[in-house]
């Protein structure tokens, strides 16, 4: 496993450009109001838990939680809804940081979609996410009773999102009725329950992707390899680079696997996650490339294309 | 690496960085359903070039398969994210944006127009700096104007601009704008809106939104785009006296014992004189942890974290001030913006939240009602919702807070409906009912910490609820008697008993059932600080009451045991009579037959005498109690 921190260091400290970063002022605001998000959750809440989906988001979020309760630990789990197609390198990252950081992490897996065979190359993105992620964090958060889930989802990440509430009520079935969402004024927070309902908290309601990098550069967090340009193996498909993590993806006729320079703007299942063609191998080049950008980092993901307002209907039906 | 040591970067990115230095305004846009916002939102970030090549691509498609522009983009559909909106061509919820110039970065929250939807515009305007009011040009003024400025003055937004849209439909007619302006300054001035900046706009043509409009030269002022890079809203917090609303007691270890909140005003600094309030008891800040590390002093908007120099008793809700004093009152005099469906009705109880502290509160009194169209108080019974009310608020037990136009978090409230859960109201506080001498709390020199340790117990409730014949008075009785055996100090407080004394004026209502639990709450609270172990055996059937009953008392203070004999048992064994009473139609509103019974959902202790003898659940309770470390 690649290292992060002495990379990202490294790289850092071999310019000798000078500048402060000055970002420090904006990016302090949305630390102390996700902080203060975090502790709210905490005092409020008789079980709540942290989802942990590895990917840069949930590496500020951890981050940020491990400052908001210091010198004590989180006062609760981290729960990884895992797949069992997720990246090999996710995996190890994970496993590294619940040791490091003396974590209490959950990893639930949809057994029965596990059983059934359910994999995203021959049921469709739609069928396999609703099962193996949908289904699995709804039976992961009945199973231990947890009535609070806090996310890293972002309001600048899609549109349905951007309408979120940072306390956001999900219904005894875990509905998300966005037409009939609590008012949120100041920073305020209603977070009653009637019996079998929950709350998905979103610390980072108010923080851009930028933001998220920047933060990650500012505090020197550790982030999965994946991130950073690697020669990697890969098949283009329906106009993605998709990344071959193992052989139990089956490639088509005439798809040969290309090695290439790419890394990922977001972390997921490996068969719905597609790549960028990128040289940045080092955070502040990842964050020069990020400034360039032309396209949404969403746009790598596979699921949100199923059909118009797909996330507003997968979050609906209980998706973070 | 601390925030101290921030790395060095590329030389390559120092533009952008300083950039990034950039400080936030938060907008919050309003007006009348088709005034144009989520264009005029949509175009600002087209402009500011925040869209990237996919969205664009996205927005270029949808625009010619469900636009409403004949094919030309249309910017709405940037913001109007939700499916129904799409379809219906309006915007059904507040949305929060975020675009960056040259100058700032903007967080906007785009409001809906529609009047059922005003609780969505107050929320977008409670964290806003300033607002962006739409006014159509053909239709000017309108009660929907009159209505959210309103609003945006309550709320304590100071800025507005008036963009007047759909110039191109009234011929670019300055002698119309001007005649807006003058009919909104007028407004605006009645409102206490200061800074008024009128702007006339075309939103889907761009038209003085980045770029001056070369339609309208008669207008000289700014673009919107510029006036909002320059506009100059601070109101400095940290100028005011330090407050922090403690919002979570940190105890990992024995050794460390810290207050986290948000700093909602002021400075504070290691060696800080502070008092805790309400109890008033005061010490010095020992040490500051901040997110970067220890620091040797904090300001307003920092999520910190401060240990004391004396141990003193600090829970949520608490604040922690220096300086002048903030105000105590449990009598309050606020605006109210209602937002439920359900009418306010005098004499509720809601749930007030504000800070960090909760507590149960009754509406006293509709003080007027006022009327939106004409800004004139008026008597009335109720508020209604989307109704702005000036209201008279008992609590159940003293707020620590400022008025809410000194301070927008101290002074801030919602009250929260006790069963449906909704959030029914927002308010503003005017001022305290009482004056804050004449309640000032009495620091006690012996607390109730002192009282445990004489005791060797830790204080706390035992709250027995259950249906009437479950075993409640029984089990507590014996815990009672065993804990009496071992030299400790309880009391127990019986539904029953407590009828015949303190209670009897109280019947079997919901109201008086209400009321008969809040009293028993207090009492055993005060045994609490006494350092006993209070009792209580009491129906309790509603959740709602028993969660404000746990709120009323510190983390670990209470103790909810469900004792949850099955109805068909506790029928069965009617040891008063009483249910086959109810049956017959002699008691109206019992428990578990004509009134339901809300099981609690997560009780320290679940107890079923049909399975478990009254003596071995006597056990397992003192058995908790010690494992727990009450004991």
């Amino acid at each position: 496993m690649l290292d992060i921190r002495t990379t990202a260091e490294s790289a850092l400290r071999g310019r000798a450009g000078g500048k402060q970063l000055h970002v420090a002022g904006h990016l302090r605001r949305l630390e102390a109001e996700s902080i203060h998000i975090l502790r709210e959750t905490a005092a409020e809440f008789r079980k709540p838990v942290m989802l942990y989906s590895i990917g840069k988001d949930s590496s500020v979020l951890l981050h940020l939680a491990m400052k908001a309760f210091h010198p004590g630990k989180p006062p609760f789990p981290m729960l990884h809804v895992d797949t069992t197609w997720k990246f090999r390198e996710m995996i190890a990252f994970r496993d590294m940081r619940a040791r490091e950081l003396g974590l209490d992490l959950i990893v639930h897996t949809n057994d029965d979609g596990l059983s059934q065979g359910i994999d995203p190359f021959t049921h469709g993105s739609a069928r396999y996410t609703d099962v193996m992620k949908t289904q699995a964090l709804r039976q992961a958060l009945d199973l231990h009773g947890f009535d609070a889930a806090i996310g890293g989802a972002r309001r600048d990440e899609e549109k349905s999102r951007a309408k979120e509430r940072v306390f956001s009520h999900r219904s005894a079935a875990h509905r998300w009725d966005p037409k009939n969402q609590r008012p949120e004024l100041w920073g305020l927070y209603n977070t009653m329950l009637a019996p079998g309902e929950s709350m998905r908290v979103f610390p980072l309601s108010n923080w851009t992707e930028l933001d998220v990098w920047d933060y990650i550069l500012l505090e020197d967090i550790p982030i999965v390899p994946l991130y950073l340009a690697a020669s990697r193996p890969v098949v283009e498909r329906d106009g993605a680079l998709i990344m071959v993590d193992d052989d139990r993806m089956p490639l088509q006729p005439g798809e040969e696997p290309q090695w290439r320079s790419v890394r990922f703007r977001t972390l997921g299942c490996y068969p719905l996650t597609g790549a960028t063609t990128s040289t940045a191998a080092t955070l502040p080049e990842i964050v020069q490339e990020m400034m360039a950008s032309r396209t949404s980092e969403r746009q790598g993901r596979m699921i949100d294309r199923d059909s118009p307002a797909s996330m507003e209907r997968k979050k609906a039906e209980g998706y973070f | 690496m601390s925030y101290h040591e921030a790395p060095t970067i590329a030389a390559s990115d120092a533009p952008r960085l300083e950039q990034d230095d950039r400080p936030t305004l938060r907008f919050v846009t309003c007006g009348s359903v088709d005034d144009g916002k989520s264009t005029l939102v949509g175009r600002l970030l087209y402009d500011s070039k925040t869209l990237l090549d996919d969205q664009l691509d996205a927005l270029a498609s949808e625009s010619r398969t469900v636009g409403t522009t004949g094919g030309d983009l249309d910017f709405a559909l940037l913001v109007d994210g939700l499916q129904a909106e799409r379809e219906q061509g309006i915007t059904i919820d507040v949305a929060y944006r975020f675009f960056a110039t040259r100058l700032r970065r903007f967080i906007v929250a785009d409001t809906p127009g529609h009047a059922q939807y005003t609780r969505n515009m107050a929320t977008g305007a409670s964290n806003a700096d300033l607002a962006v009011v739409l006014v159509d040009a053909r239709k000017g003024v309108i009660t929907q104007t009159k209505r959210h400025s309103h609003i945006l003055s309550l709320l304590g937004i100071r800025h507005v601009v008036l963009a007047v849209n759909k110039m191109d439909l009234v011929g670019f007619d300055g002698d119309r704008f001007a005649s807006i302006t003058a009919e909104y300054l007028t407004l605006a001035g009645q409102l206490g809106i200061s800074q008024v900046q009128c702007i006339p706009v075309v939103a889907p043509d761009g038209d003085n939104i980045v770029a001056a409009s070369t339609r309208m030269p008669w207008y000289t002022g700014p673009t919107i785009t510029a006036y909002l890079e320059s506009v100059d809203v601070a109101g400095d917090v940290s100028q005011r006296p330090f407050r922090l609303p403690v919002q979570w007691v940190n105890r990992p270890h024995a050794d460390f014992r810290g207050f986290c909140g948000r700093i909602a005003s002021g400075t504070i600094a290691v060696g800080d004189a502070v008092r805790a309030q309400p109890s008033g008891r005061r010490t010095r800040v020992a040490r500051i942890l901040t997110p970067a590390g220890e620091c040797n002093q904090a300001g307003a908007g920092e999520s910190i974290t401060l240990t004391l120099a004396d141990e003193i008793d600090v829970s949520r809700g608490d604040v922690l001030t220096s300086g002048s004093a903030a105000q105590v009152s449990d009598q309050l005099a606020a605006h109210l913006v209602w937002f439920d469906d359900e009418a306010m009705v005098a004499g509720r109880r809601y749930l007030l939240k504000c800070g960090t502290a909760s507590t149960g509160a009754v509406i006293a009194t509709l003080k007027h009602r006022i009327a939106i169209d004409t800004m004139a108080q008026e008597s009335a019974a109720t508020l209604d919702v989307n109704e702005i009310g000036y209201v008279h608020l008992n609590l159940d037990r003293p707020l620590v807070f400022e008025a809410y136009r000194d301070d927008r978090e101290m002074g801030s409230f919602i009250l929260i409906d006790p069963i449906g859960h909704r959030t029914a109201a927002a308010g503003m506080i005017d001022m305290s009912l009482r004056r804050a001498t004449n309640i000032h709390w009495q620091p006690l020199a012996v607390d109730k910490s002192v009282r445990a340790r004489l005791k060797q117990q830790r204080p706390c409730v035992l709250w027995f609820t259950g249906l009437s014949g479950a075993g409640k008075s029984t089990i507590a009785d014996l815990v009672d008697r065993r804990l009496a055996e071992q030299g400790r100090h309880a009391a127990l407080l019986d539904g029953d008993n407590l009828r015949h004394g303190i209670n009897r004026d109280l019947g079997f209502s919901n109201a008086e059932r209400t009321e008969n639990v809040r009293r028993v709450t207090e009492i055993a609270a005060l045994f609490v600080d006494a350092g006993l172990i209070a009792l209580v055996a009491l129906i309790s059937p509603f959740r709602s009451e028993r969660e404000l009953a746990r709120r009323r008392l510190e983390a670990g203070e209470f103790i909810e045991i469900h004792v949850a004999t099955p109805l068909a048992e506790c029928e069965r064994r009617d040891p008063k009579g009483l249910y086959r009473k109810a049956r017959a139609g002699e008691l109206p509103a019992f428990t578990g037959i004509d009134q339901p019974y809300e099981a609690p959902l997560a009780p320290e202790i679940t107890i079923d005498t049909s399975e478990l003898s009254s003596e071995a659940a006597c056990e397992r309770i003192i058995r908790y109690l010690r494992e727990h470390n009450y004991l």
